[in-house]
């Protein structure tokens, strides 16, 4: 069963008078484990589809599953659950919060979740130190470099388990150097089979993943599998904290 | 979520807050800090003025009932014009009450006007001359510090004696052990044979300026035909209320008033008075709370802009802890616990200039105090303004897009 399965959805927005149709007719499937680039120009809609997928906003028309839960009709909250339970999210500018340290963002979806202070902490000190953090925890946002930023981030996003890892220009604000090692991370993740879509409009960053989607004028313009598999960069054991959680409805 | 962790994260944010915006949040619990500080000192200074009656009027026994021609509170100009039409009460009337009562009470006519009191050549005016038996040992609250008080046998006969109040002691006869002297009053002469303890003030008037006489000196030296009030101390407080109700019944018969008719004289009570006081502190209270909590309405409102700012400023967070799983209930706990931190932030230092000036004021002014009800009743209100104050920042907060929060600068 696909871990996402978009069926023929819309997106408009009222924008005064005009109506502007942000995705039109949509229809996507991504399985578990997959490794998904989403490209295209701006205003092809890609920021839309990302929203969606992460369950930020609810389509116009069409269907949306996400690991076999109907989401195109929750609520707010519903949805908000399923963020915190099922998503999570690397954006562009970090967004981590300035005045709070790396472990306090990293605990914070931990918080929202109910999970009891001692088990955060070891939880979210544990993700921490899989993105090599160990010795940065009692940091503020403003006292680490920006792929340190972005290591806290990727941390926060992975610290629920999530089944899903979306990365909005994960490296856009990245020197190359620090780019380049964010993405091996981000391989890494990939090959202990986490789910990850990262919308960029950098070819190079999209080449890593397996197969690339793009974008025109709210519709997809082409959609292929990578036929050629780089070879690991990684050489490190496996690490099961960075996992994803299996789910109760994927029987491999 | 897990209550605990939230209020605990809620208290973490609006620490962070309030100590990255110090000037910001210093303005804006400014009007909280003065709202407390006016609402508390109201409380204290009714609070005081409460204690300090409740003192004054200790001197009043609470187990003796005043009977008195004119009611002592309350009484309205048109009930004044209905008192002044009632009998004067007679010497024979209070002594055939007395006669009466059949449970145990002790009964003291008493009679009392200004006059002035001579001492060889000295003098002293305005001293209060009371008109009394032996019996108003017991139900005036007085004690007897030298010498002794007016016996049976004085009061009966009239003897010129008299027992004499601390100040009169002190002003009219100085160094001079009063014992045994003789003072004048009206030009009669009068032999000292006691002098009463100290007993201060009440209302501003000393109640230490006085000098006991015999009644029966008294009627015709200083007024022919005074109106008696009658003492008369109930045998034990559990007794109180069938001696009022004896007391009534036998001044109406004294009277010879017919059932159809009304009282043509007044009972008089301690806790009356102090009841009276009360409402009528108690409607100071609610007036002057009315206008104290506009200082604090300001200052919610002050509030209530200061967290809209908060709300917008932090738009970003909020979209940022919406996609990582924040729900309205979540957001909306957070801005509101903001709100009543920095109330209560507020409302703690309100308290603490409150009860500065609390002990000033009582130092130089008049009596305040601080209770703990009051106390506890500011905080709770601080606290009770930033959580309505809060509400509908939080609430935009709570309700925000979380598309359009986090695409915000």
């Amino acid at each position: 069963m696909s871990l996402i399965r978009l069926q023929n959805i819309s997106r408009r927005y009222q924008m005064g008078a005009e109506t502007v149709h942000a995705l039109r007719d949509v229809s996507l499937e991504i399985q578990r484990g997959e490794y998904v680039a989403i490209m295209g120009p701006s205003g092809s809609g890609k920021s839309t589809l990302m929203n969606l997928i992460g369950c930020l906003d609810t389509p116009s028309a069409g269907h949306y599953e996400l690991n076999g839960v109907s989401v195109s009709e929750m609520d707010d909250n519903q949805l908000a659950e399923i963020r915190n339970r099922e998503i999570g999210f690397v954006f562009q500018t970090f967004n981590l919060l300035a005045r709070s340290n790396a472990l306090h963002n990293v605990e914070l979806p931990l918080i929202y979740n109910g999970m009891p202070l001692e088990q955060r902490r070891q939880v979210a000190l544990d993700a921490l130190a899989q993105v090599g953090l160990a010795d940065r925890v009692h940091h503020k946002p403003n006292e680490l470099s920006g792929g340190q930023r972005q290591r806290v981030a990727v941390a926060r996003a992975l610290v629920n388990k999530p089944s899903l890892l979306l990365a909005d220009e994960p490296t856009g604000n990245l020197d190359s150097k620090t780019g380049a090692e964010i993405m091996a991370l981000f391989d890494e993740l990939s090959q202990k089979g986490n789910t990850i879509i990262v919308v960029t409009h950098e070819e190079d960053i999209a080449k890593r993943a397996r197969r690339i989607i793009r974008l025109r004028d709210g519709m997809i313009a082409s959609d292929e599998k990578q036929v050629e598999r780089r070879a690991s960069r990684v050489e490190g054991k496996t690490n099961p904290a960075l996992a994803p959680r299996p789910s109760p409805l994927d029987p491999s | 979520m897990n209550f605990f962790a939230e209020i605990r994260e809620g208290v973490g944010i609006s620490w962070n807050a309030l100590t990255a915006n110090k000037m910001r949040s210093a303005l804006a619990t400014l009007g909280i800090i003065i709202g407390i500080v006016t609402v508390t000192l109201m409380g204290a200074a009714i609070n005081g003025l409460n204690q300090a009656f409740i003192k004054n009027v200790s001197v009043l026994g609470a187990d003796v009932f005043y009977v008195t021609r004119f009611k002592w509170f309350n009484v309205s100009y048109e009930d004044w014009l209905n008192m002044r039409k009632r009998p004067k009460i007679t010497v024979t009337e209070a002594e055939t009450l007395a006669r009466q009562l059949t449970l145990d009470e002790v009964v003291a006519p008493e009679v009392d006007d200004e006059d002035s009191v001579k001492y060889r050549n000295r003098s002293a005016s305005s001293v209060n001359v009371i008109g009394t038996t032996e019996a108003y040992l017991q139900t005036g609250g007085v004690d007897i510090a030298d010498g002794r008080f007016l016996t049976a046998a004085d009061a009966e006969g009239g003897q010129p004696v008299c027992v004499i109040g601390n100040d009169v002691a002190t002003n009219l006869f100085r160094n001079d052990p009063p014992l045994g002297k003789r003072l004048k009053i009206e030009d009669r002469s009068f032999l000292v044979i006691g002098v009463l303890a100290k007993q201060g003030m009440m209302f501003g008037f000393s109640l230490d300026n006085r000098v006991v006489i015999p009644l029966k000196q008294y009627i015709g030296l200083i007024e022919r035909h005074p109106s008696i009030d009658i003492q008369v101390k109930a045998a034990g407080l559990a007794r109180l209320g069938e001696t009022r109700e004896e007391l009534d019944q036998v001044m109406r018969r004294v009277r010879h008033l017919r059932p159809d008719q009304p009282d043509n004289f007044s009972i008089n009570q301690q806790d009356e008075i102090v009841k009276w006081f009360h409402e009528q502190t108690a409607t100071i209270a609610v007036i002057g709370l009315c206008v104290t909590s506009l200082a604090l309405f300001v200052g919610g409102i002050g509030i209530m802009n200061i967290m809209f700012v908060s709300v917008v400023e932090r738009t970003r967070e909020i979209g940022v802890r919406k996609a990582i799983g924040a729900k309205r209930r979540n957001i909306l706990f957070q801005f509101l616990i903001e709100a009543a931190c920095i109330c209560l932030f507020g409302g703690l230092i309100g308290l603490s200039i409150a009860w500065l000036a609390t002990l000033a004021v009582t130092k130089w002014l008049f009596p305040a105090s601080l209770s703990g009800t009051i106390v506890v009743l500011s905080l709770l209100v601080s606290l009770l303004t930033g959580v309505v104050s809060g509400f509908l920042p939080a609430w935009r907060a709570a309700r925000m897009d979380p598309v359009e929060a986090l695409r915000s600068e």
